[in-house]
């Protein structure tokens, strides 16, 4: 393959020329969270039901069941309702995935359903998150769950933080009631080292400032909830820094058109890649030069965070699934004992001595777990003494040993650096999932950098933090990996 | 032209440059699975049926796979009861000569006695024990669906592998939460792994992406004229599987499918919308969804499509 480039056609379709249904300012992921009868199920459906996204088959079925159950009008929280089921059943609680789009936007909501599996779902939820909405009843306020949501959130680096004040109808609409909850969350928020925290007081029964604006809160200014979502800067940092591209699969067509063809296939998880960049393969070392990115579009100038791709290589390199191409400026060192932040997502749990199956990128090794380092309590976020083996839910720091040396590196909001799986050899269950380095301590130095310049005009309305860097740029590099012992 | 080609004419989304949008976004999140899939399985297969979702799937696995072959062979339960147009499509699909096709006919099941027909003639929920059996006699380890999470409620919580034990049947216990882009698809010997690349997708970008592409589908998914019959609300088309009956009348209407399945229980649409730009302008403006409208089998019962994923149904 040349480097040649193809010259791109003009278009009849890019995303701006179709406002009207998606795109134009991207994806967002979005999860919910909160305690049982907060509210979720009848915010998220009157947020799909009051955005239009509700098609009419699927109203009707909640307008009979409504009416069989005697209700004036349509119970909303029945458009979300699969899981409730379930979890009247006592079953396992799934995340549901649902989809709208608006005028602005198209969005992915990861719903999380309250429950004593929280933490397993919400981990899984957020962990793709872009934002996070955190429910309270404004007659309750901040509770434990609350607190919990909130820490989860931090810890998997979700870049924004809605809260939502909900039943605010239930206080009278007390401009007092909603300052107060917005005022100790976001205490709790600057203490986790959160960026961004945007309170919303709304009522999901009647719809206040979910999709409109309430006309009865006046005393609020801020933008609603879908406003909100429609709103939040998602400038996309993955791009920056130097290439990240864990191989996938080796493309050889070995055809008379193709006859020496060799191209690595992946996805690029971080930097940008163009024709002439050195790269080195790890674990192995090996240098090369990029000497083209194919696609099936035809070659590629340019290629960032996000783009399958195939890349071709100067040399001829043993390459093959599970190996690094990275920039070669900047690349990470392969060890064989790190630290990691883990949540425990199956019965059986982690403790020193079990030997596992370690998923790193595409990659999988065989693992050892060394030792768990602490727990966190995540009311709190404060650490507290190492059980002998972790239950379902745990979040622990835990030091994991390796027999090939692994070319981990600190985990970036995002996930698509830096996240693990632990997986059980016997039946393939994923015992726990990861991020690599210390995630509290993290925090902790992000809040520190963040305190100095980090002003807070917290007088209620909209509670929102310096939005110039919600994201952790500069952690320092100390507590990882870990020295041996 | 048949839509084994990779289209790359003018209208490819190549052509929307370094633009990240959100279609383009989507194509990297399915090739990135399908090329996981490709790692981490032996014996992958395509669940091909001649459907818009699987045309999808197919065109994404070659550009996922390109310039090499695809490293699936594709598998077709036949009800016996298709669109003639649809096994056109999927046998022109197949004449290409790369790709290794099995059909497993629910006909023969019947004839041999292990499966029964039913009285109302639908045999979309007889599909699932031709499927799993030729999923354990083929070894298959992979079985990729064009399935996505927002055609029905009981799918949204669907992960994009899904393990099937050695009956084809889905444990809710034994699902694997997804985190990040990290999938496990490990799985015991006789387990096999569901798995769908495009779960993320809507109808609207599916078809916003049939048009950005160009991809070919069979004809019937745009307007034309047809017989057809009127039960349950839907517009039915006749055939040997038992229609119309009693007063059930025959007539012609303009009309399209949004889904190709079973003749028995896939109704048409009214529809005006002869191209693919037509057919987005109506997805916008309707307020019914792609399975409320046309699979009366999803009308049984409000639990009917979990109870059929149970059974190993997609
Ligand atoms: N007054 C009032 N009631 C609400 C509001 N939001 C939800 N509810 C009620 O609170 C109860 C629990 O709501 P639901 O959405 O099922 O809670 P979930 O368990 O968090 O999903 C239901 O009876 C709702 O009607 C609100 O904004 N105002």
């Amino acid at each position: 393959m040349g480097e040649t480039t193809v010259t791109e056609p003009k278009l009849p379709l890019t995303d701006a020329d179709r406002p009207a249904q998606s795109g134009v300012r991207g994806l967002l992921r979005f999860a919910t969270a909160g305690s049982v009868d907060d509210g979720k199920s009848t915010l998220v459906g009157r947020l799909l039901h009051d955005s239009k996204s509700v098609l009419s088959d699927q109203l009707d079925a909640v307008q009979r069941t409504s009416a069989a159950r005697g209700l004036d009008s349509p119970d909303l929280s029945l458009l979300v309702d699969g899981l409730r089921a379930e979890r009247e059943q006592g079953i396992t609680i799934d995340v549901a995935y649902r989809y709208f789009a608006t005028g602005a936007r198209s969005f992915i909501l990861a719903d999380t359903p309250g429950h004593v599996q929280y933490t397993r779902n919400t981990v899984t939820g957020a962990s793709t998150a872009d934002l996070v909405i955190v429910l309270v009843d404004a007659r309750t306020g901040v509770v434990a769950q609350t607190r919990r949501h909130a820490a989860v959130a931090a810890l998997l680096g979700v870049p924004h933080l809605l809260l939502a004040v909900n039943k605010i109808d239930l206080v009278d609409f007390d401009e007092a009631v909603f300052d107060s909850i917005a005022a100790e969350f976001d205490r709790y928020a600057v203490d986790l080292g959160i960026g961004e925290v945007t309170a919303i007081p709304v009522s999901a029964l009647h719809g206040d400032n979910v999709v409109t604006r309430s006309a009865r809160i006046d005393w609020y200014t801020g933008p609603s909830i879908l406003e909100h979502l429609e709103q939040v800067d998602l400038s996309d940092t993955s791009g920056d820094g130097a290439l990240r591209f864990p191989v996938q699969y080796v493309i050889r067509p070995r055809s008379e058109q193709y006859p020496d063809y060799r191209g690595y296939a992946g996805r690029i998880t971080a930097g940008t890649v163009r024709p002439g960049d050195e790269i080195v393969v790890l674990p192995s070392g090996v240098r090369s030069v990029v000497s083209s990115i194919d696609t099936a579009d035809g070659a590629k100038d340019l290629a960032t965070a996000g783009d399958s791709v195939t890349l071709l290589l100067v040399d001829d390199v043993d390459l093959s699934r599970g190996d690094l191409i990275s920039g070669a400026a900047d690349a990470p060192v392969p060890v064989t004992e790190f630290s990691a932040t883990v949540t425990q997502l199956a019965d059986k749990g982690l403790r020193p001595g079990l030997r596992a199956l370690l998923r790193y990128g595409t990659a999988t090794y065989r693992v050892i777990v060394i030792r768990i380092e602490h727990l966190l309590d995540i009311d709190s976020l404060t650490e507290v003494d190492a059980p002998t083996a972790l239950s379902l839910n745990d979040i622990a720091q835990v030091t994991l040993r390796t027999v090939e040396a692994v070319p981990v590196e600190e985990f970036r909001p995002g996930g698509a650096v830096g996240s693990l799986l632990i997986i059980d050899p016997a039946d393939g269950t994923t015992l726990a999932a990861g991020m690599v380095g210390d995630r509290r301590s993290a925090l902790r130095h992000r809040r520190t950098a963040d305190h100095t310049e980090r002003c807070r005009p917290t007088t209620g309305l909209l509670a929102t933090g310096t939005a110039s860097d919600q994201r952790e740029a500069a952690v320092p590099s100390a507590n990882f990996p870990t020295p041996g012992p | 032209m048949t839509g084994n080609t990779i289209q790359t004419l003018p209208g490819s989304l190549s052509a929307a440059g370094h633009a990240r949008g959100h279609l383009r976004a989507l194509e990297s999140e399915a090739i990135h699975i399908l090329r996981e899939v490709a790692g981490e399985f032996e014996r992958p297969v395509i669940l091909f049926s001649g459907g818009k979702d699987s045309i999808l799937v197919l065109h994404l696995a070659r550009k996922a796979f390109h310039p090499a072959a695809i490293p699936f062979s594709l598998l077709h339960v036949d009800t016996g009861h298709n669109f003639p147009e649809v096994l056109a499509y999927r046998d022109a699909v197949v004449a290409g000569g790369d790709l290794r096709l099995t059909v497993a006919h629910v006909q023969d099941w019947i004839d041999d006695g292990r499966l029964t027909e039913r009285p109302d003639g639908t045999r979309n929920p007889l599909q699932t024990v031709p499927l799993v059996d030729t999923i354990a006699d083929e070894r298959f380890d992979a079985v990729i669906g064009g399935a996505r999470r927002d055609e029905e409620r009981s799918r949204a919580k669907e992960r994009i592998f899904s393990l099937r034990d050695a009956f084809g049947g889905w444990d809710p216990r034994r699902q694997r939460p997804e985190l990040w882009d990290l999938y496990n698809g490990r799985h015991a010997p006789g387990e096999h792994v569901r798995v769908f690349p495009i779960s993320n997708w809507t109808e609207l970008d599916v078809w916003n992406y049939i048009e950005a592409e160009q991809i070919v589908l069979p004809a019937i998914y745009y307007a034309h004229e047809r017989e057809v019959f009127l039960r349950n609300g839907m517009w039915l088309a006749p055939g040997e599987w038992g229609g119309p009956v009693g007063a059930e009348m025959l007539q012609r209407r303009q009309v399209r499918y949004r889904t190709v399945g079973d003749m028995s229980c896939t109704g048409a649409v009214e529809s005006a919308a002869s191209d693919v730009g037509a057919v987005i302008e109506e997805i916008i403006a309707t307020r019914i969804t792609e399975r409320g409208a046309t699979r009366a089998d999803d009308k049984l019962s409000e639990a009917a499509m979990e109870d059929r994923k149970k059974e190993g149904y997609f």
